[in-house]
């Protein structure tokens, strides 16, 4: 295919190279520099998708970012749904296809790299065009720390569209000296490919670097595909320009109408004649120069129809020896043509009225309605936006901190006036840094523009093709019309807001780059009141899509969260554990042996703990060391109970509650001085308890001389469990005194192990005998070893954390968060006995009193045991009451309550139920009902301890 | 995402910080003399204004110290810091 086309010289393409691709499954050709839509177009093509509602044919409609019709999918090198043509950088292999509206996701997983990098700045520069490169190089030329990112492969903006000529040679030969002068600069960062898409607040913005998504295939596999840039400014510039705004008018959507300064875009940069016979529609002066490059490149120009009464009376010349007629007081009111504009249907307007219209032969139609700043960083930082009524535009209002727009998105609309701007507002950066502007801070000079004449505000044309505005599209993207604005008007709403989510106008992909000023002028015509008063719809990032992908960056798979293991993690692994996530920790959940499914090897793990020994790695109790002259002081009041009783040697259990009286953690303190205290916290819960202690420290009690340390880190510990837990831990630790009156139930000894000091503890979390070992970590696998080795010929059994659950709750010891969810009470635990009644006062102490926590109809935990012997209740069952009939209550039946854990139990013979029962306590005796599967499963309720109630085994 | 400005460290990104709700609100001392109504002041009510609100902060992911600030809650804009220690600033 040739590209018939593609102008025979000009433009910033490489005709040496020729890049392969296929769109739809045609094979086409381009050049390095194309877009993807310069290169459809430079092969004829205009239509590209079918609209999201309509079905319409549509086609490229802008050069960049603020297309709104030429959706594509890329299908290789990767399948990526949602882009522009126009941002697609084209390259060898692509393949693409066009989309009517919705794209379909990639169902691969995506191979690439992304990354995110942090970088402080004084100025950041958004935008490298006339202004943002005069703002860059005056704030670079100062000394400033500087960025500057712009979304296009090459600087210069505007520049690249146009024939200006700075210093009397083409303005891109300063473009290239300029972007050399800053890459000089130490001190200057200049990303090209990436679009700055937020703007919040202190001068924060968040850029998306595309690094290799325009190699296609190419792109080395070291690279990130895309890199967020997290950058961090004393004062931003915002000097991204400004976005053509349409007129609309019936059948304003077909392909081949696009807006004017997109063709001169496509003509200077890309080398490509959008059509052959064109007519110009504009309601200013920047359309001429369209009309008039265009008409040399060769381009048959019909018409300019120019809306003003009196056109451009400055151009005209021009126009007359190009032999470009020139319609002034002329709209177009209408197209014809399906797959590709055939004809404009022009007519004179007057005095608003539009007179009868004749039709003129055209291939393309371009159209300009005036420029939009592009204030959508400005906006977003929260600058409040002014109208311009000359412009018909939103403008910049008032500086917001640190940041402020300059050049064409300031609404300055000449060149000279665009490097001045940004002169000027780098300076006012340098100012407040401060910094001295540098003395040799020259700016070229630009041509003088003609006098240009006031532009006019034009939002839409009369509908007079009889369709009532239903193809007079506002929003092309979502197939959004001048009869859906009147729809929603005439439906009451007020608010431009109320009006974009009732149209669904601005909503798409583009995100209204094109359609919301539009919107605000024809609501505000609907409604008889000034655009100011309409105002616009908040602008949001991001300023264009981003991916989910580049935002998670590296943060996905295994680096989504860190992941703990504790320091004999490479034994549970060569054992075979199966683990499972506790918070952030990784713990062995089970140890199966050949064959051995959850439950077996549970029931095997249980038994031959409650039968001789097993050990338990319980490293990721929380850990925390208190120390101080009131460390005492400090646990008797975040604990319920009596902590400064505590003798130095011994173990207390404590319950901590919050000031509302509900528990929030538990665990057991061990006293190791006078003036020092170890509190064990829940695996979860180590981080909150510490912060809730220091929380209380600073902010109630800052008089208290006392500190909190995790040590969570420093200490493992290995519960060694069972009624042979002490022939093993005697066996090991041969200079500590094992005997039951030497060393009690909680109490703790320090020993030595070759040398290393060791502190062991009667804490039992089963009900057997037990001893939790406490080693540095750095002797982790080596105590591991020895209590491995010396419980060998007891079959010394490794549990997870699977056992450890059934064992405790055979016990009735709650696992906070499990049993309890932030609405329950020491003594809805049945732990009244764990809630000192001699301390004057403790966190939680009042909240016991108030009426709704003594209430008897509470929900208290309890035992609960399928009568059936069989059936192993789903934890989060509810739990209900038939009537003494023996009938379920009519709808909607009460639920008492919900099973909180539930398991298998070795010992019982049988699977038993922790759980959560109003008034469950009197109810102990009773039968229950579980609701399951469409049955009922009758429940005895019982205590909540259900193995050992007296307690005979803890010494074993 | 602004800055916060801690007092013991300056300026930090505000993802450094967790909130602790209103200032001021001390723990009674003496819990056990008050009626069920004023212990549930303490404990469940707290002031929800538009505009300047003293409030605790934490600087949770840096040196793990609370301060308080006074915060326009309809601009988010931080007004003053203070350390516990020291009054309400008196701001303009």
């Amino acid at each position: 295919m040739t590209s018939t086309y593609r102008t025979a010289e000009g433009g910033r393409i490489d005709r040496s190279t020729t890049l392969g691709f296929t769109f739809d499954g045609e094979v086409l050709t381009g050049h390095p520099g194309d877009t993807l839509a310069s290169a459809l177009l430079a092969a004829g093509r205009h239509s590209i998708a079918t609209s999201v509602k309509l079905g319409r044919p549509r086609g490229v409609a802008g050069a960049w970012a603020e297309d709104p019709c030429g959706l594509v999918q890329i299908e290789e090198p990767f399948p990526e749904p949602m882009l522009l043509a126009t941002t697609v950088e084209l390259f060898d292999g692509l393949a693409a296809h066009g989309l009517p509206g919705q794209g379909r996701l990639a169902d691969v997983p995506d191979s690439a790299r992304y990354d995110a990098v942090h970088h402080h700045v004084d100025v950041l520069v958004i935008g490298a065009g006339p202004a943002g490169l005069a703002a860059a190089l005056t704030a670079a030329r100062a000394g400033a720390r500087v960025a500057l990112v712009d979304e296009q492969s090459e600087a210069g903006g505007s520049l690249l569209s146009g024939t200006d000529q700075l210093d009397g040679v083409p303005a891109t030969a300063w473009v290239e000296a300029a972007v050399q002068e800053l890459a000089g600069s130490p001190e200057v960062l200049h990303l090209q490919r990436t679009t700055a898409f937020g703007s919040y607040d202190d001068g924060f913005v968040l850029a998306l670097e595309r690094r290799t998504d325009h190699l296609g295939g190419a792109a080395p596999e070291h690279l990130s595909r895309q890199r967020v840039w997290r950058l961090r400014a004393r004062s931003v510039v915002v000097a991204t320009g400004a976005h053509e705004r349409p007129v609309v008018f019936a059948d304003n959507d077909r392909p081949g109408i696009m807006l004017a300064g997109a063709a001169r875009t496509f003509l200077h940069r890309y080398g490509v004649l959008p059509g052959r016979e064109a007519v110009v529609f504009t309601t200013n002066d920047s359309a001429y120069d369209a009309a008039l490059d265009l008409s040399r490149a060769g381009v048959r120009v019909q018409a300019v129809v120019d809306a003003r009464p009196d056109g451009a009376p400055h151009r005209r010349a021009e126009c007359d020896d190009a032999g470009i007629p020139v319609l002034p007081g002329s709209v177009v009111t209408g197209t014809r043509g399906v797959e590709r504009v055939t004809h404009a249907l022009v007519a004179p307007l007057a005095g608003g009225q539009v007179g009868p219209s004749s039709a003129v032969a055209c291939d393309l139609l371009l159209v300009s309605g005036g420029w939009n700043p592009a204030v959508h960083l400005y906006s977003q930082a929260r600058g409040r936006l002014r109208y311009d009524d000359e412009l018909g535009a939103f403008l910049p209002g008032d500086d917001v901190d640190g940041l402020a727009a300059a050049g064409a998105a300031a609404g300055v609309t000449d060149l000279a006036g665009c490097l001045a701007d940004g002169q000027r507002v780098a300076r006012a950066a340098l100012a407040s840094l401060p910094l001295e502007p540098a003395a040799d801070d020259r700016l070229p000079s630009a041509p003088e523009s003609g006098t240009p004449a006031a532009p006019m505000v034009l939002w839409r044309v009369p509908d007079t093709s009889g369709a009532e505005g239903t193809t007079s599209f506002v929003d092309l993207q979502r197939d959004a019309t001048v009869a859906d604005i009147a729809r929603a008007v005439g439906a009451g709403l007020r608010s431009i807001e109320h009006v974009k989510r009732y149209t669904t106008i601005g909503t798409a992909h583009d995100q209204g780059k094109t359609s919301g000023v539009l919107t605000s002028g024809i609501t505000a015509e609907l409604l008889g009141v000034p655009v100011r008063a309409t105002g616009t719809t908040t602008f949001r990032p991001p300023y264009t899509p981003v991916s989910f992908a580049a935002l998670a960056g590296r943060d996905r798979g295994r680096l989504f969260d860190p992941e703990r293991v504790t320091a004999v993690h490479g034994w549970h692994v060569a054992q075979g554990a199966v683990f499972e996530d506790v918070g952030q920790w990784v713990r062995p959940r089970y140890y199966p042996q050949p064959g051995e499914d959850m439950d077996a090897a549970v029931l095997r793990e249980c038994a031959a703990v409650r039968s001789s020994v097993g050990i338990l790695d319980g490293s990721t109790l929380g850990k925390i060391d208190v120390q101080g002259p009131d460390a005492a002081v400090l646990l008797d009041r975040v604990y319920t109970n009596l902590m400064s009783s505590l003798e130095v040697g011994s173990v207390r259990y404590g319950v901590m509650c919050g000031v509302d009286g509900m528990v929030i953690d538990d665990g057991t303190v061990l006293r190791l001085a006078e003036d020092r205290f170890l509190a064990l916290t829940t695996t979860g819960g180590a981080a909150k308890v510490l912060d809730w202690m220091e929380e209380w420290v600073q902010t109630e009690w800052p008089e208290l001389r006392v500190h909190c340390t995790s040590v969570t880190e420093q200490w493992v510990t290995f519960p060694v469990v069972g009624p042979r837990s002490r022939d093993v831990i005697g066996a090991v630790f041969p200079g500590v005194d094992v005997a039951n009156e030497a060393f009690p139930f909680m109490a703790w000894r320090d020993t030595t192990l070759d040398g290393v000091p060791v502190r062991l503890a009667r804490i039992s979390f089963s009900g057997e005998l037990a001893y939790e070992v406490y080693v540095n970590a750095w002797y982790a696998t080596a105590v591991w070893t020895r209590l491995i080795d010396a419980g060998r010929r007891f079959g010394i059994t490794p549990y997870g954390t699977e056992t450890m659950h059934v064992l405790r709750a055979e016990k009735g010891y709650p696992i906070i968060g499990q049993d309890t969810d932030g609405t329950v009470t020491p003594h809805d635990l049945g732990m009244a006995w764990a809630v000192s009644k001699k301390k004057p006062d403790f966190i939680g102490k009042r909240s016991f009193a108030r009426p709704a926590n003594t209430d008897p109809r509470r929900k208290q935990l309890v035992g609960l045991l399928p009568t059936d012997g069989r059936t192993v209740l789903p934890e989060g069952s509810q739990i209900v009451e038939l009537h003494p009939d023996g009938v379920l209550p009519p709808p909607p039946v009460p639920m008492l309550g919900h099973v909180t854990s539930s398991y298998r139990s070795a010992e019982l013979g049988r699977p038993f139920a922790l759980a959560l029962v109003r008034a469950g306590r009197s109810r102990i005796g009773e039968t229950l009902h579980v609701p399951l599967a469409g049955s009922l499963v009758p429940v005895e309720v019982t205590a909540s301890v259900l193995v050992d109630p007296e307690g005979a085994r803890r010494d074993g | 995402m602004q800055l916060i400005a801690c007092p013991w460290c300056g300026p930090r990104e505000e993802v450094e910080f967790s909130y602790g709700g209103q200032a001021h609100v001390p723990h009674p001392a003496a819990p056990a003399d008050l009626s069920d109504e004023e212990w549930a002041h303490y404990v469940f009510f707290r002031a929800n204004p538009k505009g300047r609100f003293a409030e605790r902060w934490n600087h949770s992911a840096g040196c793990r110290r609370w301060f308080n600030a006074v915060r326009d809650t309809a601009t988010y804009r931080f007004e003053a810091v203070y350390r516990l220690d020291e009054p309400r600033p008196v701001t303009p």
